[in-house]
């Protein structure tokens, strides 16, 4: 190999092997680097794509960045059907082999204690949407107000409509509070990430609870109806599941002892 | 029990996943390691991303149907005179307070009351 590595996971060696075409980024075959115990998982990637200045203007091509997560998402969903493999963030590159076995001594510890705390585990994400305000239960709020006689007959309409998106507001928060609740009890571990912007991510209505659940894969079956239960419960609202992914919301910090 | 076996594939991979949901968790979570090419992801928050994105490359957002920078009034003409609109609802929501607060005046002062509002 004489282009840069590009290092998706590290997990311990792998008991079965990777499917026989697993493509990574750039179109090269992602595979294990065994060294101490444990295994990269890298692929060759091009150097004039994948220097610092490269990079940086690749991150600002939609297409480039889309394709690349996909292709790096690819590979960790490959490796979490046969292990548990921790997620390392886009684009960690390294000159070469040597590098790659440098950093795995590094943080030798670290692996093998993350890895120990998340294996057999996986991450499922939550997201409730609330609907665009105003549908069905509140059809007074989507026709336009009638034109307003007097300063006070405007200041009433306001009233009412500021009303009738509260209420839809405090239904959502209560709905969204109690689900986490539910959810995080069943869980090992939850967090709660910033809600999405419904641009980026194409989907209808406003995200109001956005989270991610660690959950033992052979509890997965549970956890996923636990969720299904739940998605008739609220008009108005909208429940989405996504997974199993690998643990990446939760492989990215130091356990709770080493905290503070 | 730490030993890794094959795992049965109940629910095939990321099912669901819209590109956010990937970008989220491969730009903002995982692992942080730093390589020997150095680009700070850590800095760039999905928005940021999303504006060079957009200043990049307006057209192919707008065909992905990306286009929340024209509400932002930093950013363009048209939501500056949305954000003018919000101000003039403003004021004519102080002015009915005030014509309000008037009318309750003059009502205390001539002793009547207050026609009642239609419910």
């Amino acid at each position: 190999m004489s282009g840069l590595r590009y290092v998706y996971a590290i997990c311990r060696p792998l008991e079965a092997p990777l499917q026989a075409q697993l493509t990574g980024v750039a179109g090269a075959p992602a595979k294990p680097l065994h060294h101490h115990g444990l295994v990269a998982v890298v692929s060759e990637v091009p150097e004039q794509d994948f220097t610092e200045d490269a990079l940086r203007a690749h991150l600002e091509d939609l297409d480039w960045l889309a394709a690349t997560a996909r292709a790096h998402q690819g590979v960790i969903d490959a490796l979490t059907v046969v292990t548990t493999p921790l997620p390392l963030r886009l684009a960690t590159v390294f000159r070469d082999d040597s590098g790659v076995r440098s950093m795995i001594e590094a943080r030798e510890e670290h692996f093998l204690r993350t890895l120990d705390r998340l294996s057999g585990r996986v991450e499922w994400g939550v997201k409730v949407y609330l609907e665009s305000e105003g549908q069905e239960s509140e059809p007074a709020a989507e026709r336009p107000a009638p034109k307003a006689a007097s300063g006070r007959d405007y200041l009433r309409q306001r009233r009412q409509q500021t009303r009738a998106s509260e209420d839809l507001w405090q239904r959502a928060e209560t709905f969204a509070t109690a689900l986490h609740e539910k959810l995080a009890a069943f869980a090992e571990d939850t967090r709660l990430h910033a809600p999405q912007n419904a641009t980026l991510s194409g989907a209808a209505g406003r995200n109001v609870l956005n989270a991610a659940y660690l959950v033992p894969r052979d509890r997965s079956e549970e956890f996923v109806e636990l969720v299904d239960r739940t998605k008739d419960d609220a008009p108005g609202l909208r429940v989405e599941l996504t997974g199993p992914w690998a643990a990446y919301s939760f492989a990215g910090e130091l356990p709770e002892e080493e905290r503070a | 029990m730490t030993t890794p076996s094959r795992l049965p594939d109940t629910y095939g991979p990321s099912s669901g996943a819209n590109l956010a949901d990937i970008l989220e968790r491969v730009l903002d979570k995982g692992v942080v390691i730093a390589g020997d090419i150095r680009i700070n992801l850590l800095d760039i928050e999905l928005l940021t991303i999303k504006l060079r994105l957009v200043v990049a490359s307006v057209d192919k957002a707008k065909e992905m149907g990306i286009d929340w920078w024209e509400s932002d009034p930093a950013l363009s003409s048209r939501a500056r005179r949305d954000e003018l609109a919000r101000e003039n609802a403003e004021l004519r929501e102080r002015l009915a307070r005030l014509e309000e607060l008037g009318l309750e005046k003059g009502a205390e002062r001539t002793g009547r009351t207050l026609p009642k509002e239609a419910p």
